[in-house]
């Protein structure tokens, strides 16, 4: 009897373990007081490291948003770097709660790597960087040229696909991580240097000498990049996904970080007073407070704010809104209704 | 009546009795406690995988190797195989496996001969000499193979010149930051007579080596073996090569538009990876030589120096034979380490077995569990084989006791 019952136990010790992997996301980040945010290893605009050693980016910022909404505090973040390769087993692993680092939502990764995609905060395209010296106006151009890639990206395929269809020759030079990338290119180890445009822009604007260097017309895939969680909880997927359009209704709507209190306290119309918690109670539906949209736009502001200031004309970065503008200024950033 | 009860009392307080009897008894003991062991470490194998099976339900993924015959999508830039992108995954993994075996082949070659000629020059009498090896060693061991690899990597790729500026040796070989690139052979109808006189060659210098040595037995006359040897497999196929109107031209790299194109070329990164995995690991083996060496009692030194034997042939004949039984394993165990730290080549980008199965692959399917299971089994058949054949080896050189 005792041998079967240590048995019964052992396995529900084993069966408790593994259902522990599906238990709510939320729980565990309020339990911590952190929430483990999975970002880029060091891409200037999106997750770096400023000069003072804190984490600075648009990926960064909205990540600090989500843990405002969350835990009442954008500070309570602890930032895990990750490289193109490790970031997926590190939110697998539990090691992180979400993935913000530009990561291209597809097919395969939603359906077979069994990961959520939240909604794309960046719509991104595949383009090239190349030595103005080189004289080379077109991608197609690049017959029998050593071409620079972060191993483990969707640009990898990318660039296999372009070559093929095109039928010219390359060598690949595979890398971990961008900041390698980046010096590789500047040793010239390799011709061009290939990922996301955004990417590129960012890359360029550390050069010493940005104009040297310019970027190929050609934009060879779509890159739609965004946060990314665990499958299987809803809950949390819900909370991430619902804090980012909270950060895009805010641009719409015209609450700022700097009017967010004054906006909740005299809503100008029933749409912003739902937003921030002075009328019904969006927050409990979700298993957060009253107020934690209102939070998250007042860590850094709303998704303009958080573009322009990390990535926008005037920064060193300088891209245009482009498709990331509201649905109301030509671009695809639209947020479903807070109702 | 009384005896019954008194039996049933006696195996109720019998029963205790035997076990701990069995306790008490050191050879029993000795099995329960291995079967005890055995069925814990069953028990905690059993929980591991089944722990594995079910977080991998709970995440809804499946288990299995269909990926394997996928197209793998991705680009190598070092293959020994053909591939394209339109290859299957489990090509990939061959193409990987072969670029691993490469380098690893290349690096235990390179290091055991820079090895022993370190060990041995440690061991001169020239101070100088013995005391450069000796700084070299200390330096290389002493630092992390990585940074090795980082540092030659580096190296090539900031201070080589680009392709356009390469430094040429003879205008056939060229170095630039892209790689190392020599002239490649284009054998032309004929060459096979060439190598059949190799063949040749090679079968009658064995042939005279058996005769040289049953004539050095039965008279003493020595034959310089070596020299006729080397002369024989040189010459004949030289001959023949040039009477057959030299059926093989070279085709040099020329300049394209961004690299160099035609010949053959080493990657920066294999180089990187080969001279750094060598350099390092002949550090090593270096001293495993100096320890067989000095391992030898100096009377054999001395007894062989009686004999009127030079210090050179000393060492050759004497010294060494007896060092290799001192040295072999322990150098085997090297060969496994710089196997193994091969794997590092993903800091730098070439492209092994990790960096294609167990990167590339891993991250384009999301199949962790299956494919770090197959890099897991690669290295441990690399393993086994290097000690296989190292064990031969080591049984074949052995001392045989008469």
């Amino acid at each position: 009897m005792f041998k079967r019952a240590s048995i019964v136990a052992a396995a529900a010790a084993v069966v408790g373990i593994a259902t522990g992997a599906q238990a709510a996301t939320l729980d565990d980040v309020k339990a911590r007081g952190v929430l483990h945010c999975i970002v880029n290893t060091g891409l200037p605009g999106f997750s770096y490291t400023d000069a003072n050693g804190n984490w600075a980016g648009f990926d960064a910022d909205m990540c600090r948003s989500v843990a405002a909404a969350v835990l009442g505090d954008g500070d309570k973040v602890k930032f895990i770097p990750a490289t193109g390769k490790t970031r997926f087993t590190l939110l697998n692993s539990k090691e992180g709660d979400v993935i913000f680092r530009n990561t291209t939502w597809t097919f395969v990764r939603d359906v077979d790597v069994k990961l959520t995609f939240i909604h794309p905060t960046y719509y991104d395209g595949q383009g090239f960087i190349i030595r103005k010296s080189k004289g080379v106006k077109s991608a197609k151009e690049l017959d029998g040229a050593t071409v620079c890639i972060q191993t483990g990206t969707t640009t990898e395929l990318n660039l296999a696909d372009f070559f093929r269809a095109n039928k010219i020759k390359y060598t690949p030079v595979p890398i971990e991580d961008s900041s390698e990338a980046r010096k590789n290119y500047l040793a010239d180890r390799c011709d061009a240097y290939t990922t996301d445009a955004s990417g590129l822009a960012a890359t360029r604007a550390t050069f010493e000498k940005p104009s040297d260097h310019v970027i190929l017309p050609e934009i060879i895939s779509k890159e739609p990049l965004g946060p990314v969680v665990r499958h299987g909880d809803n809950q949390w997927e819900d909370i991430v996904r619902w804090a980012v359009f909270a950060l895009i209704q805010a641009e719409e709507s015209g609450v700022t970080a700097a009017n967010a209190d004054e906006m909740a306290k005299t809503p100008p119309n029933p749409d912003v007073a739902r937003l921030l918690g002075a009328e019904g109670d969006l927050g409990a539906m979700l298993g957060l407070d009253k107020a934690w949209a209102l939070r998250a736009i007042k860590a850094r502001g709303n998704f303009g704010e958080i573009f322009e200031s990390n990535l926008g004309t005037k920064t060193p970065i300088g891209l245009e809104r482009g498709l990331n503008a509201l649905y109301t200024a030509g671009g695809l950033q639209y947020a479903p209704p807070f109702r | 009546m009384t005896t019954t009860v008194d039996q049933g009392s006696a195996t109720a307080r019998g029963e205790p009795n035997v076990l701990l009897k069995l306790w008490r008894n050191k050879e029993t003991r000795s099995v329960i406690i291995q079967i005890v062991t055995m069925a814990l470490l069953f028990a905690f194998f059993a929980y591991i995988i089944n722990n594995a099976v079910l977080n991998l339900q709970a995440l809804g993924k499946t288990f299995s190797f269909d990926f394997l015959q996928e197209p793998a999508s991705y680009d190598i830039n070092q293959t020994l195989i053909e591939y394209t992108s339109r290859s299957s995954h489990a090509r990939a993994m061959l193409v990987g496996i072969l670029n691993t075996a490469l380098v690893a082949f290349c690096g235990v070659i390179l290091a055991t001969i820079l090895g022993f000629v370190l060990g041995v020059i440690r061991l001169s009498n020239n101070w100088l000499a013995s005391r450069i090896v000796y700084v070299f060693i200390e330096f290389t061991r002493n630092v992390p193979v990585l940074l090795h690899i980082l540092l030659i990597h580096g190296i090539m790729v900031h201070f080589l010149p680009l392709p356009k500026q390469a430094i040429s040796v003879g205008d056939a070989l060229f170095l630039s930051n892209r790689g190392v690139y020599a002239p490649r052979p284009e054998f032309l109808d004929g060459f096979g007579f060439t190598v059949a006189a190799f063949g040749i060659a090679v079968i009658a210098a064995v042939i005279f080596r058996r005769w040289a040595k049953k004539v050095q037995e039965d008279t003493g006359k020595i034959y310089p073996v070596f020299l006729i040897c080397t002369g024989v497999i040189i010459g004949l196929p030289l001959i023949v090569f040039l009477i057959s109107g030299s059926p093989l031209v070279w085709e040099l790299p020329k300049m394209g538009r961004f690299n160099l194109q035609g010949g053959v070329m080493m990657l920066p990164e294999f180089l990187a990876l080969w001279l750094a995995l060598s350099f390092y690991t002949s550090a090593f083996i270096a001293e495993i030589v100096r320890s067989g060496i000095m391992a030898i009692n100096k009377g054999q030194w001395e007894a062989a120096g009686a004999l009127g034997i030079r210090r050179n042939r000393v060492l050759q004949l004497v010294i060494i034979p007896q060092a290799l039984r001192v040295i072999i394993p322990p150098l085997a165990s090297q060969y496994l380490n710089l196997t193994k730290n091969s794997s590092l080549a993903i800091a730098i980008g070439y492209m092994d077995i990790v960096a294609t199965i167990g990167g590339i692959t891993l991250m384009q399917t999301g199949k962790e569990m299956e494919t770090m299971i197959i890099v897991l089994l690669i290295y441990l058949s690399f393993s086994l084989v290097i000690s296989a054949f190292m064990n031969w080896y080591n049984k074949r050189i052995a001392l045989v006791e008469r």
